[in-house]
């Protein structure tokens, strides 16, 4: 592991057990009101026993979470090529600008002429999507990509209820993210599911056997999850209009295309986009992304409410669309997040997002090529910004399993690619370097996945018992299920 | 601004590595007619300095430094500075979703810290890792109930936030729950009503404060609900809960809220966080990312992702939720915000919130501008009649300075008249009495 990741001597204490009850950091306001009886005020609503909370001093609390970030590792500790995740360096002028008071003090319910600039900012992210797309309108408001999906097969719902039916089915690909199938669980529809073709593809001819006036939609990932790029893209999508179905993007992978193909030209009447992915802004540990969806003219009615206009006079307001589905949750959406995709779009332009795509295809590709021999390749074409392996040679011939060998990969101070993702594929290694990675940080990363094939051939056992020197070792997952420690509890 | 560390000339040797001669080789596989022929309609990339100078302008035209008496759900709080020291380490920003726990022990383990500090809160035995916020946070509570109980209809109290009740709406449009709003009376669920609702109910799902800022009988709430065989879901305000009753001592069985108070910006309304927590039966049926404590081959103690059987990443189209992206970073900031604050901190802040919102709500009276609408108990907030134009009040009072409450006559005819004025711990007694002489004086 990196040097700053060192393994300790004795795990690290909760926050709960350092500290003393006299340990004081932030304390109340001195109350310059009268004092109220708090049983007297609240009844039965006020509090029979003191909140069990850590009590701790500022330099307990410094030291507690600097230890806790130097046993984590993110983009800026070291290479982290997570398939289909984007883990792009998160610039600092978005972080900055995001902080500003006029963006982060700001109250969702001001009037509007008091947050013009945050509403003209808004209304420019809604365009810049909106012409990266090619699909127009745009709602902010989802908070993740599952929202967003949520959001627009909300939406495709809404449109078919307005034309006087529902539907019954949403068609998706075996390749597909399993947010896919749960959103289309969540908005009332069943998953029928298609296969894949030997090119990694839809089956076109599955796809004719499953399309009906039944369907309300297909949900497809182009490039899709093994990196590739659907050829048969307008067919695809012109199959689905036929039977007055529509077609929506899951946008985790726009991070190949942009500039360069559009999925509102491809047929997709529908997208979300990932700002933690695509739009650089960071993941946090798991959140918070935003997740906007952007569709045709013809669905904008449905959108939920409110998205930002521009009136006659210049100014920002916001509107509730027509037939809008209603909100999908508090508020305006996830802004701070917003902030850092605007600065970031701003920053890099028409031709910076453009090449953004053209070197995380490269880079993707180098990697792929400089692997090949060493590791199988679950599909030989070119690919996109991302491409899967398979470690299925490793297991027949060594017993080694891709687990084995993502979890060695720590030991040489890189995060493991996506692993046993796309389902379809044995043993996956899902790898995406994307376009912020020198080239001496890729070469960095073949060298060390081709010491692990070495390894495998040589001392296959060492793999099973791998990674050595991260802080903690393989943990018991299963005892984690068996007897859950979810939550510490004070003694009684 | 460029953020590609590859130089010209690496791009030639990957290239050639490649067998291609130009980038755009790579994307004939696109489609030709398809494919975009122009460069994209946005504007030129800018230096870094120009860049700032454009965003900063664009903050400075939002009216700042106003003295706030805005809620609603989005509160004023003051944040301590070790908050953002954290949560800016990028150890935390900038990793992904703690899948590698051997390298991701940091984000774990403030995970499972932050759960024990909403279970300490609530009152409740097992909380997730967040959700996006309290109104989603709420829709996920009455789902889970429908899938604990195999029933099918809600019951929600019209007192909650008239946001979080249109979200759940446009969720239970899929079918998958039925919605049935239980009337209320200036900010307070009609327990009669509610009586006769919440028969073969999944749940009824309640506010405490409600929107109106009024602490609801949830005990009596809660015996009506069980007496039916539903679940109680209640949504409170964690910075009050120092003060409040934890409502899983009050009858609660999963207990959701807007976590923004704690220690994270209003930032326009987003990102904050929904916490959401629940009696220990109910696990299996959670939404969300779950942190667990184990141990290593070595017998070290650490911290997993556990029960990932319930997610959609294993469970697909049957996964108890489609959620992924969670709202960890605020979920860290509101761990940090609590050990800031302590036990006795957060008595005190919650303690000078209520204060000052009865100080600020006597005031107002006082004036014989403003009457009450209720005599139920309230906390950090509370809504007033204004005899006048409430529009031209927060107009001319907003030029000098204030934002003045909350014109929920938007959100419903009902509220129609009403100002909802929220109060926190940074509000002075000379804002609000500088605040009430101008109102006044209009």
């Amino acid at each position: 592991m990196s040097e700053h990741m060192k393994r300790e001597a004795v795990a690290r204490p909760l926050i709960f057990e350092i500290g003393s009850p006299e340990s004081r950091c932030v304390e109340a306001p001195t109350l310059d009101v009268p004092d109220i009886d708090m049983a007297a005020t609240l009844g039965s609503g006020a509090r029979s026993r003191a909140v069990r909370l850590p009590h701790v001093t500022e330099i307990e609390i410094a030291r507690h979470y600097q230890h806790l970030a130097s046993v984590n590792f993110g983009v800026d500790s070291g290479f982290y090529p997570l398939g289909s995740c984007t883990m792009k360096y998160n610039p600092r002028i978005d972080e900055w600008a995001c902080r500003l008071p006029g963006f982060s003090a700001i109250h969702p319910y001001q009037p509007a002429e008091s947050v013009q600039g945050a509403l003209g900012l808004m209304h420019g992210l809604q365009d810049a999507l909106g012409e990266i797309s090619g699909l127009p309108a745009v709602s902010l408001q989802p908070a993740a990509g599952a929202h967003g999906e949520l959001t627009a097969l909300m939406a495709i719902r809404a449109y078919h209820v307005a034309n006087g039916d529902a539907r019954k089915r949403v068609i998706i690909p075996d390749t597909a993210h399993g947010t896919n199938p749960a959103t289309v669980a969540m908005c009332g529809y069943s998953v029928t599911q298609v296969p894949s073709n030997d090119r990694g593809g839809v089956d076109l001819e599955a796809l004719k056997a499953a399309l009906d006036t039944d369907v309300a939609a297909l949900m497809l990932t182009n490039p899709n999850t093994l990196g590739l790029f659907d050829e048969n893209i307008v067919a695809i999508t012109d199959m689905v209009h036929a039977v007055g179905a529509l077609a929506f993007c899951d946008g985790a992978n726009l991070n190949a295309i942009l500039g360069k193909v559009r999925p509102g030209d491809m047929g997709f009447d529908a997208m979300h986009i990932n700002l933690h992915k695509t739009f650089a802004t960071p993941h946090g540990g798991g959140g918070p992304g935003a997740g906007p969806v952007c569709v045709t003219d013809a669905l904008a009615e449905f959108l939920p409410g409110p998205v930002v206009v521009k009136d006659a006079d210049g100014s920002f307001a916001l509107a509730t669309p027509a037939r809008s589905i209603g909100r999908i949750k508090a508020f305006l959406g996830n802004f701070g997040v917003l902030v850092r995709a605007y600065t970031y779009i701003r920053a890099l332009g028409a031709e910076g997002i453009t090449e953004v795509s053209e070197q995380a295809v490269l880079s993707a590709n180098y990697v792929k090529e400089r692997l090949r021999g060493a590791f199988d390749l679950a599909y030989d074409r070119t690919c996109m910004h991302e491409f899967v392996l398979s470690g299925e040679r490793q297991r027949k011939q060594h017993g080694v399993r891709t687990l084995d060998m993502a979890k060695r990969l720590l030991d040489h101070g890189v995060h493991p690619p996506t692993v046993y993702f796309p389902l379809l594929v044995h043993e996956a290694i899902m790898i995406e370097p994307t376009e912020t990675e020198s080239l001496e940080v890729l070469d960095e990363f073949v060298d060390a996945m081709l010491a692990i094939a070495r390894e495998v051939e040589e001392n296959p056992e060492m793999l099973h018992e791998a990674p050595y020197t991260t802080p903690v070792r393989r943990l018991d997952e299963a005892a984690a299920v068996k007897q859950p420690d979810l939550a510490w509890k004070p003694a009684e | 601004m460029r953020f590609i560390p590859v130089s010209c000339e690496q791009r030639e040797t990957m290239l050639h590595a490649v067998g291609a001669r130009t980038v755009d080789e790579l994307f004939e596989v696109i489609p030709a007619s398809v494919r975009l022929a122009r460069p994209l309609a946005l504007p030129s990339g800018m230096s870094e300095i120009d860049l700032a100078a454009e965003i900063e302008a664009l903050a400075v035209s939002n009216t700042g430094g106003l003295v706030s008496f805005l809620g609603g759900g989005c509160y004023d709080h003051y944040i301590p500075a070790i908050v953002d020291s954290v949560v800016s380490k990028p150890e935390f920003f900038t990793a992904y979703t703690p899948y590698q726990p051997e390298i991701s022990q940091g984000t774990l383990q403030a995970i499972y810290e932050y759960q024990s500090m909403v279970c300490a809160l609530t009152g409740m035995d097992v909380a997730n890792a967040s959700m996006y916020d309290g109104a989603t946070a709420f829709v996920e509570a009455a789902l889970m109930a429908a899938r604990v109980t195999k029933r099918h209809r809600v019951v929600v109290s019209g007192a909650a936030h008239p946001e979080w009740l249109e979200v759940l709406a446009t969720y239970a449009e899929s079918g998958m729950i039925e919605v049935v709003t239980c009337p209320a009376t200036a900010g307070v669920t009609d327990i009669e009503a509610l009586t006769g609702l919440a028969v073969d109910a999944a749940a009824v799902l309640v506010a405490s404060p409600s929107f109106l800022g009024c602490v609801e009988d949830v005990p009596a709430i809660a015996a009506v609900a069980h007496e039916a065989g539903a679940l109680v879901v209640v949504a409170s305000n964690p910075i009050l809960l120092g003060v409040m009753e934890a409502p899983g001592v009050l009858g609660a069985d999963i207990v959701v809220g807007e976590g923004q108070p704690l220690g994270n910006a209003m930032a326009f309304g987003g990102p904050g966080f929904g916490f959401f927590a629940c009696k220990e039966q109910f696990i299996r049926q959670m939404p969300g990312r779950i942190a667990g404590r184990t141990t290593d081959v070595d017998g070290r103690p650490g911290f997993v992702l556990t029960m990932q059987t319930r997610e959609q990443h294993i469970r697909r189209e049957k996964a108890t939720s489609n959620i992924c992206s969670n709202h960890a970073l605020n979920a860290l900031a509101a761990g940090v915000y609590l050990a800031s604050v302590g036990t006795v901190g957060l008595e005190g802040i919650g303690r000078a919130c209520i204060a000052k919102a009865h100080y600020l709500h006597d005031v107002l009276i006082a004036t014989g501008r403003f009457s009450a609408v209720s005599d139920a108990a309230f906390g950090n907030e509370f809504a007033l009649r204004y005899d006048g134009d409430i529009a031209a009040m927060q107009h001319a009072m907003l030029e000098r300075g204030f934002l003045a409450g909350l014109d929920v006559s938007r959100f419903s005819d009902d509220y129609a008249g009403l100002v909802l004025f929220a109060v926190t711990e940074k509000r002075t007694r000379a804002q609000m009495d500088r605040f009430v002489g101008e109102v006044v004086s209009l």
